[in-house]
């Protein structure tokens, strides 16, 4: 039973990992309309930067500042939100996709620095002895499975409220008037430009603090664990639980995390151990076929974006129907 | 920059801008960056691998190789099937994906992610059916000879720049002197009008689809010759892709061509000046400097 309990607490907390980058992402996405397929590499830049200035120093490689856990949680968000401005100051101004194109090849950049950069990031071997958040419980599973948990809860809970507020504030409206049209907006003398490059550094930021999260909850980080298939688990999690939506971002981490880690015990339990990479790959198409099917079928995910003018005009909120839907039940 | 470092540029640049020929005329005229693509690269080498192994079971004399190249009829054979067997796939793909959410009017953007839903599911459907293990057309080993001093390369090696100069040509001849061309550059500039002047915007759409899977299983085939068969082979050329066509300028064949050339020359020197580990980041370096200094490409229009 107390394993059990121990387990659920280790699977909820990386689920909540998840769901913090997931949240960063519905920023750019559900709130802004800026796609990002370079989410892999952003969580690594977080992951890393927090490492390198929180792991205890090495005779081999630079960083080893042993600084607080918290110093390197707010430094991969801040490295990652650098690095999102700069992409985002580059391509804004341009065509919609060439933002996507960008952090794509972003993303590969930052991989190869990952893999090459020996004496920054360890090289394939990556870094090891991250501090762990209540690391003197770890002879205790449990105690430190729930400690654990309820720091990223803590986490999760705070990135939640504070976007909250954030979308539904002036600077929020302004977001989703130019997502919705954006011609409307300059005319009101909004800056598209500016807005769309504010909420994309917030989404990084938010998405370098989640990896930062990660690699101190899993005390090990190396390239591998920040390959394409990392970006697209969180686009997953963004879409089925509803883009726009900040719990449905949070529902969708979980939910996408548990279809994830029960498959993958499925497909371990089930194949061979030599048709095991096949069947893996099995289930990315199967989830790559899921993700069309949701934009096909139902683009607004499980939790709808919740349209709300102002915070002083809750009463009034109901789910979103688009203009198109309207017309079509009429 | 040595020869022979000219001369492997100039091999995988001309398979970049096969591939981005494609990139570029789904860009122009269906106006999204189509992140399957690349996929398209690799099922094209798939198939024509497969295709080639059934025709070589069946007529074992097939095989024996042509000439001085390393294979036999069997391939160019096969070829011609996955062609035809990769254009299938692009037009199926857009019947279920991409047409239906053309249909609908839906953003380009929700197009950009569909097409990468779609690229992680083609890619990994591969791994599934051919596992993770590299393929080879043939186990021939090719012995390259000196071209002028420095210089050397191997008969396959040379037919695949001459079949690139020939394909290139080919679709810019199509694209300015035959009528279909001429409608596809009217759907580039604006397909409502075309529609209404009379185009059938949909056999447009076919076209380019069948047009940029011809050319990248085409590109495929060459690398698989020439390296090898994997299923992340067409993922890892995308990046070189997209900077070659926005290099190039969207809609612009030569550009694109020739912007394959110079990002697989500027590959190449790269690999002889810093190092081959740092290869994959040359396409970005070009693309964020483009995207600085003239966004709209080489050969492109501002819009």
């Amino acid at each position: 039973m107390l394993d059990l309990v121990a387990y659920g607490a280790f699977f909820l907390t990386i689920a909540l990992t998840y769901a913090v980058i997931c949240l960063g992402l519905n920023v750019q996405w559900g709130q802004t309309g800026l796609f990002n397929v370079g989410v892999a590499g952003f969580v690594a830049v977080g992951a890393y930067t927090s490492a390198i200035l929180t792991t205890p120093a090495t005779a081999d490689r630079f960083g080893g500042f042993d600084l607080p856990i918290v110093v390197g949680w707010l430094g991969g968000g801040l490295a990652s939100a650098f690095v999102t401005f700069l992409l985002g100051a580059l391509t804004l101004r341009l065509r919609s996709d060439y933002l996507a194109i960008a952090t794509f090849g972003a993303a590969v950049v930052i991989q190869l620095c990952m893999l090459n950069l020996v004496p920054l990031t360890g090289g394939p071997f990556g870094i090891g002895f991250i501090p762990r958040p209540f690391g003197g419980l770890a002879g205790d599973a449990l105690a430190f499975g729930l400690a654990n948990f309820a720091v990223l809860a803590v986490l999760v809970l705070v990135v939640y409220i504070v976007l909250e507020r954030l979308v539904r504030s002036p600077w929020g409206r302004v977001l989703r008037a130019i997502r919705e049209d954006e011609t409307a907006a300059r005319g009101l003398g909004k800056n598209p430009v500016r807005y769309r490059l504010e909420a994309f550094a917030i989404g990084g930021f938010v998405m370098g603090l989640g990896g930062a999260a990660q690699a101190h909850f899993i005390g090990f980080i190396a390239p591998d664990n920040y390959l394409p298939i990392l970006t697209f688990q969180v686009w997953a999690m963004l879409i089925v639980g509803g883009s726009g939506n900040m719990r449905g971002a949070i529902l969708g981490a979980v939910l996408v995390w548990g279809i994830w880690a029960i498959s993958g015990s499925v497909v371990s339990a089930v194949f061979p151990a030599d048709q095991q990479a096949r069947a893996a790959a099995l289930q990315i198409v199967l989830i790559g076929v899921a993700l069309c099917v949701v934009l096909l079928v139902r683009p607004r995910g499980i939790l709808g974006e919740v349209r709300v003018v102002s915070r002083h005009l809750l009463r009034d909120a109901r789910p979103s129907v688009s203009a198109k839907e309207r017309s079509d039940n009429a | 920059m040595t020869p022979q470092a000219l001369m492997d540029g100039l091999i995988a640049g001309s398979m970049i801008g096969l591939g981005a020929i494609g990139i570029t005329l789904t860009y122009a005229i269906l106006r999204f960056a189509n992140f399957a693509h690349g996929e398209l690269l690799s099922w094209g080498a798939y198939l024509a691998m497969t295709a080639s192994g059934v025709i070589g079971f069946a007529v074992p004399q097939l095989t024996v190789p042509v000439g001085p190249f390393s294979f036999g009829w069997s391939l160019p054979l096969a070829g011609i099937l996955a062609m035809a067997l990769t254009a299938l796939l692009a037009l199926v793909v857009d019947r279920a994906l991409f047409g239906r959410l053309r249909a609908r009017g839906s953003a380009v953007i929700i197009l950009v992610m569909a097409s990468f839903g779609a690229a992680l599911a083609l890619r990994n459907l591969l791994e599934f059916l051919y596992t993770s293990q590299p393929g080879y057309y043939t186990r021939a080993l090719q012995i390259s000879k000196p071209i002028i001093d420095g210089m050397r390369a191997t008969p396959d090696q040379l037919l695949v720049l001459a079949l690139a100069a020939v394909a290139v040509v080919a679709v810019h001849l199509m694209l300015t002197r035959s009528a279909a061309g001429r409608s596809m550059r009217a759907v580039a500039e604006n397909p409502h009008l075309s529609a209404i002047t009379g185009v059938d915007v949909r056999a447009v759409i076919r076209t380019v689809w069948i047009l940029g899977a011809v050319l990248a299983c085409l590109a495929g085939i060459m690398s698989g010759l020439l390296v090898q068969i994997r299923p992340q082979m067409g993922h890892d050329l995308l990046l070189p892709l997209f900077a070659a066509a926005i290099l190039g300028g969207i809609g612009s064949v030569p550009g694109a061509m020739l912007a394959g050339l110079i990002v697989g020359l500027a590959e190449a020197m790269t690999v002889q000046v810093i190092g081959a580990e740092w290869r994959a980041a040359v396409s970005f370096v070009i693309l964020v400097a483009v995207l600085l200094l003239r966004p709209q490409g080489l050969f492109g229009r501002v819009r």
